[in-house]
């Protein structure tokens, strides 16, 4: 059998036509093997062109208008790194850096603190807990707009909700808006009603993925619910800490719709609650002053990129005498957070 | 596997995006794309901030009637300062401005001093027959250096005194427009005024809204406020600046203002009917923000005098304008010219309270009495503050300097700031900003 196949080869394609095939063959496997390298880069070059579009060249553009000086409605000049010194040596700049951290604290970490409580609640066995757990999505997906505005009106000086509370329980009504803390504070609470639902859930999904086995046993050993959060939740969840940590983070560095919409773009009188985001749109937009504006827009980006590595290298550092499988699950997290 | 999935979801994503982007790109402009539509008629976009009075008097509808072949397209953009730099950057793209343009008085220095590039010279066209009817501050402001003239006046905002008759007969003071005028010969004598009004003012009611406020209305009586004849900036040497401050400072630490920043915090709103300020210095476009924010139910309880001393002054107003890249420049003219015409200005001043900046059209209204303000003479009273104004002159930086000073005056009443580091903060801000 095996033999009569080889000597008798078929006899109608001549050699004229078996070379055209090999040839053929030959194209065929070159384009396969074109395919082969080149459309795994065809696969990720939308993403790449529309991050050049999108991504890129904003960021490329912004640094070149950042070294002129650009009035909005005319012609840009090159003024070198004049606006660097402008922006350097400017006190509005120090006080909104500052005003930025200090409302980013207010808000940041009482707004991570409930989040981890209110998820360790609803990773509880209990009746209609995905009515819980969709609630809490609820304020994340109201618009900052409207949150804000009904905000404004419960910080009201006069027939405020807060103001009202307040004499509740015999103190005399604040004017939130004109204070220095107290505008801070109501800010920061618009903030963290807005997020603390998004990081519930990212803890909860955190939470479901420690395995019950080390709860109970836990429990055999006899440790109560309190323990077993201290001791198998937290460190279970320290990489998604990680991530929201830093999420957080950058949200608390730009932000910027919640302070405008509460008392306008100076940020109160003595730009009491005027963030980065807030003197980069005043320059920008208020001002006119599109260089300037760009100048705070790159020292901002500079400075997030700074905090996000100073926040993975203290999370690095104090990983490096733990075992190494903590190590990964954080090199994991960072992954996920990427795209 | 769920790398592939991450990443195609990613470009979907992308993509998505990416159309949504170039969507809301494209949608946003109600340029001047097209010079006819469809069916022949030739469309006219117009953009306007803040409440001009044109559409509220009907003037759109009455001109597409009055010319068939005409279509409106009107929007506008409530703040003023969000309006102006979408315009700015449309204006810089050559793409996007509708073919008639509101333009601010504070920035009308800016368009002629920068922008005459941008703006079609209206003496060019038929809407350059209104210059010569205006208040001849009003069209010199508009008017470049070589004799263009880039935006046309439709109202200005002679000033005048607002106040609750109400709650100054409740503290036991004159509440007849023409009483309270006798007791005001100065702006010393209002703050006087104001004193005995605390002494026996009703709770949670102040004199007058905000010190910044009070600041514009002294100031607005001035002819050379930030800058001089020459184009400098003299804010820091020029004794009426400071006088003005200073009152406004002292009358905040006296605690005769109700602290509230006007336009920007929601209680100074909610203060017109509410009744937590007694008095407010208020331009002519204000009567209609009066009526809207206090409402029917303050029919009757506000009424309207002329300034302490009877003295003129300006505070805001407008221009229309064409922007060059208007494919509709003639019929744009046409509808400008027609909306600047004396009837129609005297219809806005009826509706809306928008002053007239057309002589003609100030002879119609100065008979004009408003059944909101106590059959108040607003008419009479405007006219005259309008005719004692002086010739203002403007700056390129006006806006920079003048919020500086009424954001600091707010810090002067809110936050305890004395009124000299007040002043010398605001002169850092301005410093730091214009110089």
């Amino acid at each position: 059998m095996s033999a009569s196949s080889t000597t008798a080869p078929p006899a109608p394609p001549g050699p004229p036509a078996r070379a055209a095939a090999r040839s053929e063959l030959s194209l065929r496997s070159r384009l396969f093997r074109l395919e082969g390298k080149a459309a795994p880069y065809a696969y990720v070059a939308p993403f790449f062109i529309v991050f050049a579009a999108f991504g890129l060249f904003p960021l490329v553009y912004t640094m070149w208008i950042s070294l002129h000086d650009f009035e909005l409605g005319s012609d840009m000049q090159w003024t070198g790194l004049d606006n660097y010194v402008w922006l350097f040596t400017n006190e509005k700049f120090y006080n909104s850096l500052f005003k930025t951290v200090t409302i980013g604290v207010l808000s940041t970490v009482p707004q991570l603190m409930l989040a981890i409580g209110l998820a360790h609640l609803l990773n509880y066995r209990m009746r209609a807990r995905n009515i819980f757990r969709v609630s809490m999505i609820m304020p994340y997906a109201t618009s900052v707009a409207a949150s804000t505005l009904v905000f404004a009106q419960v910080f009201g000086r006069d027939n405020g909700l807060a103001n009202w509370i307040l004499s509740l329980v015999g103190v005399d009504g604040l004017d939130w808006r004109n204070g220095d803390l107290s505008a801070q504070i109501a800010i920061a609470v618009i903030v963290t009603w807005r997020w603390t639902g998004y990081n519930a859930l990212i803890y909860l999904a955190g939470m479901q993925s420690i395995p019950g086995d080390l709860y109970e046993a836990a429990a055999l050993d006899g440790a109560n619910r309190w323990q077993q959060f201290l001791h198998v939740t937290l460190p279970g969840l320290r990489p998604t800490i990680l991530f929201t940590i830093v999420v957080s983070t950058i949200g608390a560095t730009q932000l910027f719709g919640e302070p405008l919409l509460f008392g306008g773009v100076d940020g109160g009188a003595l730009n009491q609650y005027q963030t980065l985001g807030l003197f980069m749109y005043q320059q920008g937009w208020g001002y006119g002053a599109l260089g300037r504006a760009a100048t705070v827009a790159w020292v901002t980006f500079i400075l997030i990129i700074g905090l996000v590595l100073l926040n993975t290298g203290l999370a690095r550092w104090r990983d490096r005498d733990k075992d190494t499988g903590g190590r990964a699950a954080v090199h994991d997290t960072e992954q996920e957070a990427r795209p | 596997m769920s790398t592939t999935r991450r990443s195609t979801a990613a470009v979907v994503a992308a993509a998505l995006s990416t159309a949504v982007l170039l969507t809301s790109c494209s949608s946003s402009g109600t340029g001047s794309t097209e010079a006819t539509g469809a069916d022949g008629k030739t469309n006219l976009t117009v953009s306007l901030f803040g409440t001009f009075g044109l559409d509220e008097a009907g003037l759109f509808d009455e001109y597409e009637k009055l010319n068939p072949d005409v279509t409106i397209t009107y929007e506008s953009t409530q703040g003023e300062n969000t309006y102006w730099p979408a315009l700015q950057t449309k204006l810089a793209s050559g793409n996007g401005a509708a073919d008639v343009q509101g333009i601010e008085v504070g920035r009308i220095a800016d368009v002629v001093a920068n922008q005459s590039s941008k703006w079609t010279d209206l003496s060019t066209t038929v809407a350059g027959d209104q210059v010569p009817n205006y208040l001849p501050w009003k069209s010199a402001a508009a008017t470049t250096e070589d004799g263009k003239v880039l935006g046309v006046g439709t109202d200005i905002g002679p000033m005048a005194l607002c106040y609750r008759s109400d709650l100054l007969t409740q503290a036991g003071l004159p509440s007849a427009p023409a009483d309270v005028a006798a007791q005001l010969g100065s702006w010393d004598d209002y703050t006087a005024m104001g004193e005995k009004f605390k002494a026996a003012a009703p709770a949670g009611t102040a004199w007058t809204d905000s010190a910044g406020g009070l600041y514009n209305a002294i100031i607005s009586t001035q002819e050379e406020i930030y800058y001089d004849e020459a184009g400098k900036l003299v804010y820091d040497t020029n004794p009426a600046v400071k006088d003005a401050f200073d009152t406004a400072a002292a009358a905040a630490e006296q605690g005769l203002t109700a602290k509230l920043e006007q336009f920007e915090d929601p209680a100074w709103d909610k203060g017109f009917g509410g009744g937590s300020f007694a008095t407010i210095a208020c331009p002519a476009w204000m009567v209609g923000y009066i009526k809207g924010k206090a409402g029917d139910a303050g029919t009757g309880q506000w009424n309207v005098t002329s300034l302490p001393g009877g003295a003129g002054g300006n505070w805001g107003g407008a221009y229309l304008g064409i922007p060059k890249s208007s494919k509709n420049v003639e019929a744009a003219a046409k509808l400008v010219k027609w909306l600047t015409d004396p009837e129609q200005q005297a219809k806005v001043f009826e509706v809306g309270g928008n002053f007239p900046s057309n002589t003609g059209a100030i002879d119609l209204v100065t008979g004009t009495k408003d059944a909101y303000f106590q059959d108040a003479p607003i008419g009479q009273i405007f006219s005259a503050a309008a005719e004692s104004a002086p010739t203002q002159i403007l700056g390129e930086d006006d806006a920079v300097v003048k919020t500086a000073l009424v954001q600091s005056l707010l810090s002067v009443e809110t936050n305890g700031v004395s009124a000299a580091d007040a002043w010398k903060n605001a002169a850092k801000t301005i410093d730091n900003q214009v110089g």
